[in-house]
């Protein structure tokens, strides 16, 4: 197990090194002077110029500035945001918990509807029960989601007037941020109307953010189970006259989830990809959005930073998916 | 010695026992795919109307028609023959936009897939003929590259690149690159432990013989089945792009953008936000119905 574990963690650091490398680059390779673009139509006058090129180092030679960087970073300092002044990782830690809660919300609701539909799926094979999750989980897989989460504001928010359009929680619902996740605090607090609020801003954005890795469970699900169904020792368990519940809870299913684990975490690493948009949509205040208005508004160090710390998540998640994996399947820990 | 036996008779039995031509069997299999089939109809009518986008599109996709703005469909109260599926904010025909958007997104599709392909075929055969360093170097920059969730990546080199329909292909080439490149590697990895390779090897063929002539065409049906199902990533990847603003800009009538000019009028005119979306998901849902039939019936191992 151990040394399974270290293959593992050897094979991130190339990886993340890959990673700085990138979003290192990234400023750089930004066609025109970096310094004047982030300037914007303004201008500025020579010293300043100057003196931002030594802030931001780049006038010393790059592999120098390479190492900086990494240092930088091994100190916690992802640089700081030409816009607000705050450093980037306060600003990320602090919109952070708004994505973890839509993430985890979104998966769970996934996991939760998508396993019993794919086992459902699978043990009444060819009924109408049986095509209908097959056809809505091809469609769920192919959703533009910036558009189906479009249709349910639409739908939802304009015409019945359930839920609001867009943010995390109502103005007027102010809770005291203990844990960061909006929810918890109002759930700590005892603050009802807050939660209430809370839970009716959250629904929309985690269903739309749920819909592709429910589509792709839920398939998986199926074919895993459809798979150990035809097993011998399914036959046997049947023969044996265990109960059908039994025999399909117990021994189909324990065998069958172990594909579906490893999609459940490629889809959790793949998560953010589709909180980018979904938060777009919504205006949630999350990493994703966070991300694409500093895009917009071309403050560049927070690209940079924000883009390392998501992929750090990243791969901090699939590592641990990995790991977790390599514990429930032993043909996996053992095989290489 | 029997099977000696039976390798002198084979010839004689030949002519009733001929296995069908590969592509005969091929469509054998895809053919009782329906959904494949639906795929194939919707993906050859989409290429008709990418091809003929200019004669079939009522209204140049440009024009606008200052006394209909935000006109709605045909069957809806107000509507007209005129603009079928309504008008957008500026008075252009949604249905002429949507027919020139088909021509975009087909040449997103293409465009991406070939460079992915082209760079990635490329990287996976060095990586799986050249072990060692080579192999290192790549395969780790390829894990850089998936590490990252594609969308992500995609917006990290359109914020290099700066926004645009062009660099939001190159960029979503960028992110399904690494697919093709594992998948080169792996089935060249498979192919070159086999004994035609030996022997190819034996009779004096040179490197570039054996890897485009001799390996390459026997790895070709899991790329097949991947850059069907890229189709579908490119599609909906440089639409997202296109709808976060870092992709083709206004007025080019692409899916994405066009939902992205849309967005406040959602309220109003609910045509100009659906209609886009439904023509992405159609050509995805084309795609990825075909993909999987083609894997179906390109994969011995689902064979009966």
């Amino acid at each position: 197990m151990l040394r399974f574990l270290l293959t593992r963690l050897s094979l991130i650091v190339p990886t993340f090194l890959g990673v700085t490398l990138l979003t290192f680059s990234m400023i750089r390779l930004v066609p025109g002077d970096p310094i004047l673009l982030m300037a914007g139509e303004r201008g500025m006058d020579d010293a300043r110029y100057k003196q931002l090129m030594a802030e931001m180092g780049f006038d010393k030679p790059i592999l120098v500035q390479y190492g900086h960087y990494l240092n930088d970073m091994a100190h916690g300092d992802f640089g700081k945001s030409i816009i607000t002044r705050e450093p980037v990782l306060t600003e990320f830690l602090t919109l952070f918990p708004a994505t973890v809660e839509l993430s985890v919300t979104a998966i769970a609701l996934a996991i939760l509807i998508g396993l019993p539909a794919g086992i459902v799926a699978a043990v009444r094979r060819n009924s109408v029960f049986d095509h209908a999750v097959m056809g809505a989980s091809l469609t769920g897989y192919s959703m533009p989601i910036f558009w189906w989460g479009l249709l349910l504001i639409l739908l939802f928010s304009v015409q019945l007037g359930w839920t609001p359009v867009s943010g995390r929680i109502a103005v007027q619902h102010f809770v005291e941020p203990v844990t960061g996740f909006a929810l918890l605090d109002a759930w700590l607090a005892g603050n009802w109307d807050a939660l209430r609020s809370g839970l009716r801003h959250l629904i929309l954005p985690a269903i739309v953010l749920s819909t592709v890795p429910l589509a792709t469970i839920g398939r998986m699900t199926r074919s895993s189970m459809l798979e150990v169904l035809n097993e011998d020792y399914i036959r046997t368990a049947r023969a044996k006259g265990l109960p059908p519940w039994r025999v399909v809870g117990l021994h189909a299913l324990r065998n069958a989830l172990i594909p579906v684990i490893t999609v459940i975490g490629l889809e959790v690493g793949r998560l953010l990809g589709g909180a980018i948009l979904t938060e777009t949509i919504f205006s949630w205040p999350g990493v994703g959005s966070w991300l694409i208005e500093s895009i917009r508004r071309r403050d560049y160090p927070v690209v940079q930073g924000g883009v390392l710390l998501a992929a750090s998540i990243v791969m901090i998640v699939n590592l641990t998916v990995d790991v977790l994996y390599g514990l429930v399947n032993p043909r996996i820990r053992k095989g290489r | 010695m029997a099977s000696i036996d039976t390798a002198l008779r084979a010839p004689a039995l030949a002519p009733e026992h001929t296995p069908p031509h590969p592509l005969v069997e091929f469509w054998r299999y895809f053919r009782l795919n329906k959904g494949a089939l639906a795929g194939l109809a919707v993906i050859a009518a989409l290429g008709a109307v990418a091809l003929f986008a200019g004669s079939l599109s009522p209204h140049p996709p440009d024009e606008q028609y200052r006394d209909a703005l935000l006109a709605p469909p045909v069957w809806q109260e107000g509507g007209s023959w005129r603009f079928i599926l309504g008008t957008d904010d500026v008075g252009r025909d949604m249905l002429s936009r949507l027919i020139h958007g088909t021509r975009v997104s087909m040449t997103i599709g293409v465009v991406v897939i070939a460079l992915g392909l082209l760079v990635g075929v490329a990287l996976g055969l060095l990586a799986g003929f050249f072990t060692g360093a080579v192999d290192i170097a790549i395969m780790r920059a390829m894990d850089t590259l998936l590490a990252l969730p594609a969308l992500l990546l995609a917006i990290v080199v359109v914020a290099i690149l700066g926004p645009g329909l062009f660099n939001a292909m190159l960029a979503v080439s960028i992110v399904v690159l690494p697919g093709f490149a594992r998948l080169t590697r792996a089935a060249v990895l498979t192919e070159l432990a086999k004994d035609y390779v030996t022997a190819a090897r034996m009779t004096g063929a040179r490197l570039p013989r054996l890897m485009f002539l001799t390996v390459l065409p026997n790895c070709l049906a899991p790329l097949i089945v991947q850059a069907t199902l890229g189709f579908s990533t490119a599609i909906l990847d440089t639409a997202a792009l296109g709808f976060l603003g870092l992709g083709a800009q206004p007025p080019t009538p692409e899916w994405g953008t066009m939902l992205s000019d849309a967005l406040q009028f959602v309220q109003r005119a609910w045509w100009v936000v659906t209609f886009p979306g439904v023509a992405i998901l159609l050509t995805v849902l084309a795609f990825n119905l075909m993909g999987d039939g083609l894997r179906d019936a390109l994969d011995p191992k689902l064979k009966r």
